[in-house]
């Protein structure tokens, strides 16, 4: 007879499968597919998709588009690690309200978060206003490539903050403790002991910023003014506007593809499994 | 308490009969995003006793993915000339019975019998306008005249082009001279070569929020829809409009009717309801585009009149040339030299 364990596991089971697995295959299916007539129903076998996008027009997109990513990502990453170090160090019920307080803003939805930068960011807006007051005159601030990374930094930066916290919470102090006895100095402290077992939380919270941020198309749109396109855009666009799904799925399937190599990479730098999210709260 | 509680249990019939007992006839509408003047539907739904289902799209490639990729159905849609011609080609829509729609009467001729729907068979006409630069005559010392002045580098920055296939290109092809419904496709390699050139100065490629960035003094000047420029110029009269020399688009968005309409008799009632002289008077004052309808605008406030975006100039019109459906290997050109554009530094 099978454990209750095992029955309550079904419904996660057809989740996945309904919600996860039959999207992807309709993805890969129409990856696959053409339509040279523009007729309804009459799609071919073909590899064409796939071939289009070795354009070095879009191989550019796709390299912009990592780059930008690993540039938030790694923004994320310098605010995050002293400031989860600072945290660590508070009492409990405060380390509690600062975590909360971090996280708090994304109780607001991340579209209007989006649009109150835009505002922000306008010529007339505030901080326009107080450049213009230092001196700084005419500088633009929204639609340029910063605006873009400022957008992704602000709304991911959460997701590397969490992970590390954790991390360092479950570091043992006796282990730290052993290390000075041992004649440990502070720096070799933190490049021999904290720092590595911090590794898991690094890695972890780097692959929940880099991801998203690697396919947004909200962001740059909004903050960028369609004047930096990623390659989010480029998938979202086949599909609304431009009416070319199965190139579209054939985008998607490249960037699913290669976020997977980086996982796989990750993977390999801290030698197991990557726990994303699982530990966030 | 007990009480309290009966009241309750007894008004739970009255709040299920509000929404699951309405059987008044649905009515579907898909149009542009602010294109309408919200109160006219309720008052319709008032008069008509139905219910008005509203939804909006941005640009006329969005609605057709949206007609040929989902199950919605819709009773009435105001798409442009070119798209009307499409879903006339794909036999996708339904001829109006013109017997229901007597109002078709006062329209404005120049608006009727247009090469994209020669009889009217299909399709109504709602706003008309023409493509133009809406520009600030504090920031801009030049004369705008010609499409040059959106590559201008003197107003770096300060330009704002539309985040649509056709009208961006449109404008590129115009200042080379070539038609914008141009097919040779060294002439489109062309106007996406200078779009490219141009992207440098762009502030940002938007859409509806052209509004909202031309009257908060952030731009210089825009690639506009005569009637967004008109509604931005009744707020703010400082702005002004022009339409270049070497010509432009005029556009007709009309109602149509899909094929799979499941109330077309409420939908023609809509449209006839629209055309009326005093309803399409309040659509227009609210958003600010133009009706072919003289028996409407001559109810409207003078300030209207002389709005230069509003009030289109007949020679405006006559230089100006109506965006035609290209067939679908032409299409592939413009939408590979659009990706170019905007994937390009």
């Amino acid at each position: 007879m099978k454990s209750f364990k095992e029955y309550i596991a079904y419904p996660y089971g057809i989740w996945m499968l309904v919600f996860i697995a039959v999207p992807l295959l309709v993805v890969v299916w129409f990856s696959f597919l053409s339509n040279p007539d523009f007729k309804m129903g009459e799609y071919v076998f073909t590899l064409e998709n796939y071939q289009n996008f070795m354009d070095p027009l879009y191989l550019e997109l796709l390299y912009r588009s990592f780059i930008y990513a690993l540039i938030a990502t790694l923004i994320c990453f310098l605010i995050s690690y002293p400031l989860a170090s600072l945290i660590i160090t508070l009492p409990e019920h405060r380390q509690n309200t600062m975590i909360l307080l971090m996280i708090l803003p994304m109780w607001v939805n991340f579209l209007l978060r989006t649009y109150a930068w835009m505002v922000l960011l306008s010529n007339n807006g505030i901080i326009s206003n107080f450049l213009d007051f230092l001196g700084f005159t005419n500088i633009p601030l929204l639609y340029t490539q910063w605006a873009v990374i400022l957008g992704m930094v602000y709304n991911f930066f959460p997701f590397m903050l969490l992970p590390i916290y954790t991390a360092m919470k479950k570091i043992d102090p006796d282990l730290l403790r052993a290390a000075s006895d041992l004649g440990a100095n502070r720096f070799q402290l933190f490049t021999k002991v904290k720092f590595p077992l911090s590794m898991p939380g690094i890695v972890s919270g780097s692959m929940m910023v880099f991801m998203p941020a690697v396919s947004t198309f909200v962001i740059s749109n909004l903050l960028g003014g369609g004047k930096y396109m990623l390659i989010g855009n480029l998938i979202e666009q086949q599909f609304l506007t431009l009416n070319n799904w199965n190139f579209g799925s054939a985008i998607s399937m490249v960037l699913m593809v290669l976020i997977f190599l980086v996982l796989g990479i990750a993977r390999l730098i801290t030698g197991k499994e990557i726990d994303t999210g699982g530990q966030v709260l | 308490m007990k009480r309290i509680l009966v009241v309750f249990l007894l008004c739970i019939p009255l709040f299920l009969g509000g929404c699951a007992g309405d059987d008044r006839p649905v009515l579907s509408v898909y149009n542009w995003g602010d294109y309408i003047d919200p109160d006219l539907i309720a008052q319709f739904e008032d008069e008509f006793d139905c219910r008005v289902n509203y939804e909006t799209f941005t640009s006329n490639e969005d609605l057709y993915v949206k007609l040929k990729n989902s199950t919605d159905t819709y009773d009435v849609l105001v798409p442009s000339d070119y798209m009307i011609e499409r879903l006339i080609n794909e036999d996708m829509l339904r001829p109006i019975n013109k017997d229901n729609v007597p109002n078709l009467s006062i329209i404005e001729p120049q608006a009727l019998n247009l090469p994209f729907d020669p009889e009217n068979t299909y399709s109504v006409p709602y706003f008309y306008g023409v493509l133009g630069i809406l520009y600030n005559p504090e920031m801009v010392s030049d004369p705008v005249d010609s499409w040059d002045i959106l590559w201008n580098d003197k107003y770096a920055s300060k330009i704002l082009m539309y985040d649509s296939i056709r009208d961006s290109m449109g404008a590129s092809l115009s200042r080379l001279g070539f038609s914008m419904n141009e097919t040779s496709e060294a002439n489109i390699n062309a106007a996406r070569d200078a779009l490219i050139k141009q992207k440098p100065l762009v502030m940002a490629y938007v859409t509806d929020n052209v509004k909202n960035l031309m009257a908060t003094d952030g731009a210089a000047m825009a690639l506009v829809y005569s009637g967004d420029a008109a509604i931005v110029m009744d707020e703010n009269n400082k702005l002004a409009f022009a339409v270049p020399k070497e010509g432009s688009n005029v556009y007709y968005d009309n109602f149509v009717i899909p094929n799979n309409s499941k109330n077309p008799e409420l939908a023609e009632s809509f449209i006839n309801y629209m055309l009326t002289p005093e309803i399409a008077a309040r659509n227009m004052e609210y958003v600010g585009f133009s009706a072919p309808n003289p028996q409407a605008i001559s109810l409207m406030d003078d300030n209207w009149k002389n709005n230069t975006a509003f009030n289109i100039q007949v020679d405006d019109l006559a230089r100006s040339e109506i965006f035609v459906d290209l067939p679908n290997n032409i299409l592939e050109l413009y939408n590979k030299a659009w990706t170019e554009v905007n994937v390009s530094k």
